[in-house]
């Protein structure tokens, strides 16, 4: 079926299996490789975008799904002159990463996160990432991050 | 990791749906967020030869307040539930406990009809609605319909929702007494409950310990002859048949049943 999804601004039109993942839609069709697939089951969250401004598992959507819809990964985070995100900026300051392989979806779950909550405690920083898995077991540093993000938004 | 080949239909009315559930019969499924049924399709436990597609259907998504009960629309969104502020003041057992369906990511894509309908045992809604004494509201080709919750669950995965046939609407009375508590353990935050428990007043049902979400009628009955909430939480495994899996065998379960039903009694009495 033909499958248009406006990604990180841009539509990206493609004609797809019916069951095509959106994850593979992006990686694939839109050509964005940064969301990962990780466990594949809805549990690990390294697949994390945005649909319609709020966090999804991108493994467990199909590309059918999100057609006519507004899809934001990690791409598509940073300003047109290239700066970085105020979360980005927060995971790069606060070393929020050791490998690196759950971050993109790390990002995007904690920017759904400040959306809905823009100053979040610590416990609900680490309540609401419950969905993401990060194997190095970096979680002290990605939630300074976040929270970090959420005060120089706050300043700004 | 991708689901069988299968035909996407998306329903752009409730008729529609209802249509193309009657002309494809059983091979055809309805999908809403598609949190339950989607993983099982990718491990090929589902192979569904049509999707039907009804999460658009908004005007099968709200939360209203009818005077006596409370409307809930099938296609709510567990986080719609977990912020409404309706269900914080009215129903705060069901907004808390869609607060503690899967994680953020799947509470803005699962629904509460795809939850019930899907009737998996050890999911945290169905034995909501079913302490609730809810009662559901299908539509199919012979209209429209009203099953209690008691009646609703009917085995693992089994509803009593016909071939065809579209949950619509959960209606909650308001209950009578106040308290309330939810309590599930898991291993993880996203796993499913390795047993759960919801309260309502002197109501209590339970998740993980059977076939279908059930009442813990030897509790009700022992709270009904005046026992304190230690004393009925005794009760808790009489009559379930909790299963042995990988993450707990069922003796472990049965323990676990007590511990929570006394937690979530104690709970719910302090909210009264």
């Amino acid at each position: 079926m033909k499958v248009t999804v406006t990604v990180n601004g841009s539509p990206v039109a493609a004609e797809v299996a019916d069951r095509t993942l959106l994850v593979h839609f992006l990686r694939e069709q839109a050509g964005l490789t940064a969301t990962n697939v990780g466990c594949d089951t809805t549990s690990c969250g390294a697949c994390t975008v945005l649909l319609d401004g709020q966090s999804v598992k991108s493994c467990t959507v199909l590309a059918a799904q999100a057609d006519g819809c507004e899809v934001t990964t990690v791409e598509g985070l940073a300003g047109s002159d290239g700066e970085m995100h105020p979360m980005q900026q927060a995971f790069r300051a606060e070393h929020g990463l050791q490998c690196g392989f759950c971050t993109p979806g790390m990002v995007m779950a904690a920017v759904s996160l400040l959306k809905e909550n823009p100053h979040p405690t610590e416990e609900q920083v680490r309540s609401g990432l419950e969905g993401n898995i990060c194997r190095c077991t970096g979680y002290h540093n990605i939630v300074r991050a976040v929270l970090a993000a959420a005060n120089s938004e706050e300043t700004r | 990791m991708i689901p069988a080949a299968f035909t996407y239909k998306r329903a752009e009315s409730a008729d529609e749906a209802l249509d193309l559930a009657a002309e494809h019969g059983e091979d055809a499924k309805f999908l809403a967020g598609g949190h339950s049924l989607l993983p099982l399709m990718k491990l090929r436990l589902a192979v569904p030869e049509m999707l039907i597609d009804i999460a658009r259907l908004r005007d099968l998504s709200y939360i209203r307040d009818e005077g006596g009960h409370i409307a809930v629309g099938a296609l709510t969104r567990h986080g719609e539930l977990e912020h409404s502020d309706l269900l914080a003041r009215e129903l705060p057992l069901v907004a808390h406990a869609a607060g503690q369906v899967g994680d953020p990511q799947i509470r803005h894509r699962g629904t509460i009809g795809g939850s019930l309908a899907h009737a998996d045992p050890q999911a945290d809604l169905p034995a909501v609605v079913l302490a609730m004494d809810a009662t559901l509201v299908a539509r199919g080709p012979a209209g429209q319909r009203e099953i209690p919750a008691a009646d609703f669950f009917q085995g693992l995965f089994e509803t009593a929702l016909q071939p065809g046939e579209l949950l619509t609407e959960i209606r909650f009375p308001k209950p009578g007494a106040a308290g309330w508590s939810f309590q599930k353990f898991t291993k993880r935050a996203i796993d499913w409950a390795i047993v759960g428990v919801a309260v309502q007043g002197d109501q209590v049902a339970l998740v993980s310990m059977g076939q279908t979400p059930i009442r813990a009628g030897a509790v009700e009955a022992a709270l009904a002859a005046g026992a304190s909430p230690e004393e009925a939480a005794a009760h808790a495994a009489e009559g379930t048949s909790p299963t042995d899996d990988i993450n707990a065998d069922s003796a472990y379960r049965e323990h676990l049943s007590r511990v929570l039903v006394k937690r979530a009694l104690v709970e719910s009495r302090s909210r009264n």
